[in-house]
């Protein structure tokens, strides 16, 4: 079941640096449709091009005229409700917020229980920049360069017993600091949740940057996740806890509105949200819809974990 | 282009066409909520003044109604039939609001002095009652349309509950039984 043989180059093999594409590269491609690159011209000022960091990384099943989005957009428009459920509050209601120090706790059915300081959870692991496409459930769609570990280092190094048949993310509940949390939008804490073979998959990954830099409060400091073929929500943020489980964990937006947000919640065109379509997404800086791809572009590498499941009943 | 200047000038964030058609959603809803805030407030002021202006706000919200459809129609869904078409059929929030855009319609064209005087004050007045259903499949439509947070709907809904209560107070006051008589 688990056929991981397609995905390429394996996450120990890190590509050399020139051949990672940088932000000039994209824009060259950019340039070959037109639009994008020329919009920095036309408009002076307006896109923040002088304080924009370059984007690093190796390109993780990027389409041709895939290019980072602009770090102002990915940095100021967020989805995260303990700071409000705008997409502008994150900004400032996070600025304050205290990442350090950080504690994460891995339990449950796991060999090696611990207490990580977030130093020492992440030191044995090499860091990686990659970039990965982000698309959120509401329609929107974004190129992020991350910076993280995968996941499935902390998974064989937590050890799970042969019991483990999930993982359970937990986000930190600290309503002082988190004032969406003092109110009843979502059930708090936050909560997410992975089968164990696709947190074990090389594509999931822990953040703990962007664009080359530490993340900002804002998209889920110090420590978040990222699965790039899921919708974002499953991307759980400020996390505190990784439980290893042998029942399926309860979810903060399936808990909150189960006829639309599955547990599986992979991207998927043919299978639409209640209330809007899947079928295109618009990406964040572009004006025209884009087509959104099965498993957001990433079915070579993970489809076969979902062989012979029905996805309409699995959303 | 025109659509660089929608999506880069950072106007309306970074989803201009999202930010847009909630704005102009919301701006129907308020223009529509001020045009029913006229009587109410002329019958506690006797500012009768405020009648002529109502027709005006009314049309506002037509034209509020018309953009926030038109971003929906060319700017979102960039007239792609096919998902019009079934938005409609298949999305309730989207009926809801088609319903009122409908409603909306014959009040915006008897809006002239002219179609006062050809259909007479009483028909004119209880065709444009259809302000009244088109309030609430208003609040109705933004409370579906909302993802999780409904704060703000819920806010509207009151407002409306209350400028409509208005009236349902003051017409049982002057047409209900005068066993359960109501200070207004
Ligand atoms: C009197 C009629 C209407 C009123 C008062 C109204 C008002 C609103 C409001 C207040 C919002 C939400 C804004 C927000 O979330 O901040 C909204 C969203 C929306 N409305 Fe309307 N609307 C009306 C009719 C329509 C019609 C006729 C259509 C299209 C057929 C439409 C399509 C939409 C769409 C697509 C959204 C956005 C949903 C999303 O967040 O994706 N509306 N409307």
């Amino acid at each position: 079941m688990r056929n991981h043989a397609k995905f390429e180059p394996p996450s120990s093999e890190i590509t050399p640096e020139q051949r990672y594409l940088d932000r000039r590269a994209f824009i060259a491609v950019a340039g070959a449709i037109g639009a994008g690159a020329v919009t920095g011209l036309g408009f002076p000022g307006i896109a923040g091009a002088q304080q924009e960091p370059q984007a690093v990384g190796k390109p993780y099943g990027l389409q041709p005229d895939d290019k980072p989005t602009p770090w102002e957009d990915v940095t100021t428009y967020n989805n995260f409700y303990e700071f409000g459920t705008g997409k502008g509050d994150p900004v400032g209601a996070a600025k304050d917020f205290k990442t350090k120090p950080w504690t994460v706790r891995v339990d449950g059915l796991v060999n090696k229980p611990a207490d990580y300081q977030l130093e020492d959870f992440l030191k044995p692991s090499a860091v990686e920049d990659r970039i990965y496409r982000h698309r959120c459930v509401e329609g929107w769609s974004m190129v992020i360069p991350w910076r993280g570990i995968p996941l499935a280092d902390v998974i064989k190094r937590a050890d799970p017993t042969a019991k483990a048949k999930f993982v359970e993310f937990t986000t930190l509940m600290d309503p002082r600091q988190m004032p969406g949390e003092r109110t009843g939008v979502l059930p708090w804490p936050y909560t997410e949740g992975l089968r164990l073979d696709e947190a074990q998959h090389p594509l999931a990954l822990l953040a703990v940057g962007v664009y080359g830099r530490v993340l900002p409060n804002q998209n889920g400091a110090p420590l978040r996740l990222v699965v790039p073929w899921k919708y974002g929500f499953k991307s759980i943020k400020s996390i505190v806890r990784i439980k290893f489980t042998d029942s399926q964990p309860k979810t903060a937006w399936n808990q909150a509105a189960a006829n639309e947000y599955g547990f599986y919640s992979n991207v998927n065109p043919t299978v639409d949200h209640p209330r809007w379509s899947q079928a295109t997404e618009r990406r964040i800086g572009e004006f025209f819809k884009r087509k959104t791809l099965m498993f957001n572009g990433y079915a070579d590498q993970v489809g076969s974990m979902y062989a012979g499941m029905d996805l309409r009943k699995n959303y | 282009m025109a659509s660089d200047i929608i999506t880069h000038t950072r106007f309306f964030g970074s989803n201009p066409v999202k930010e847009g058609e909630h704005y102009l959603g919301q701006w129907t809803l308020r223009f529509i909520i001020a045009t029913l805030s006229i009587t109410p407030l002329r019958q506690l002021t006797g500012w009768n003044w405020l009648a002529k202006h109502r027709r005006t706000l009314g049309l506002f919200a037509f034209g509020y109604l018309m953009l926030h459809w038109l971003t929906y129609a060319l700017l979102d869904v960039q007239l792609d039939w096919g998902e019009l078409v079934k938005d409609l059929a298949k999305r309730p929030y989207i009926m809801v609001g088609m319903a009122a855009l409908l409603c909306m319609i014959p009040l915006a064209l008897t809006s002239t002095r002219n179609s006062i005087r050809r259909l007479g004050g009483r028909r004119w007045n209880r065709l444009h009652t259809l302000i009244y259903p088109i309030a609430i499949l208003g609040v109705i439509h933004y409370w579906m349309a909302v993802k999780k947070d409904i704060t703000d709907p819920l806010i509207y809904a009151i407002v409306v509950a209350t400028l409509l209560g208005w009236r349902v107070v003051r017409w049982r006051s002057r047409h209900g039984t005068p066993s359960t008589p109501v200070s207004a």
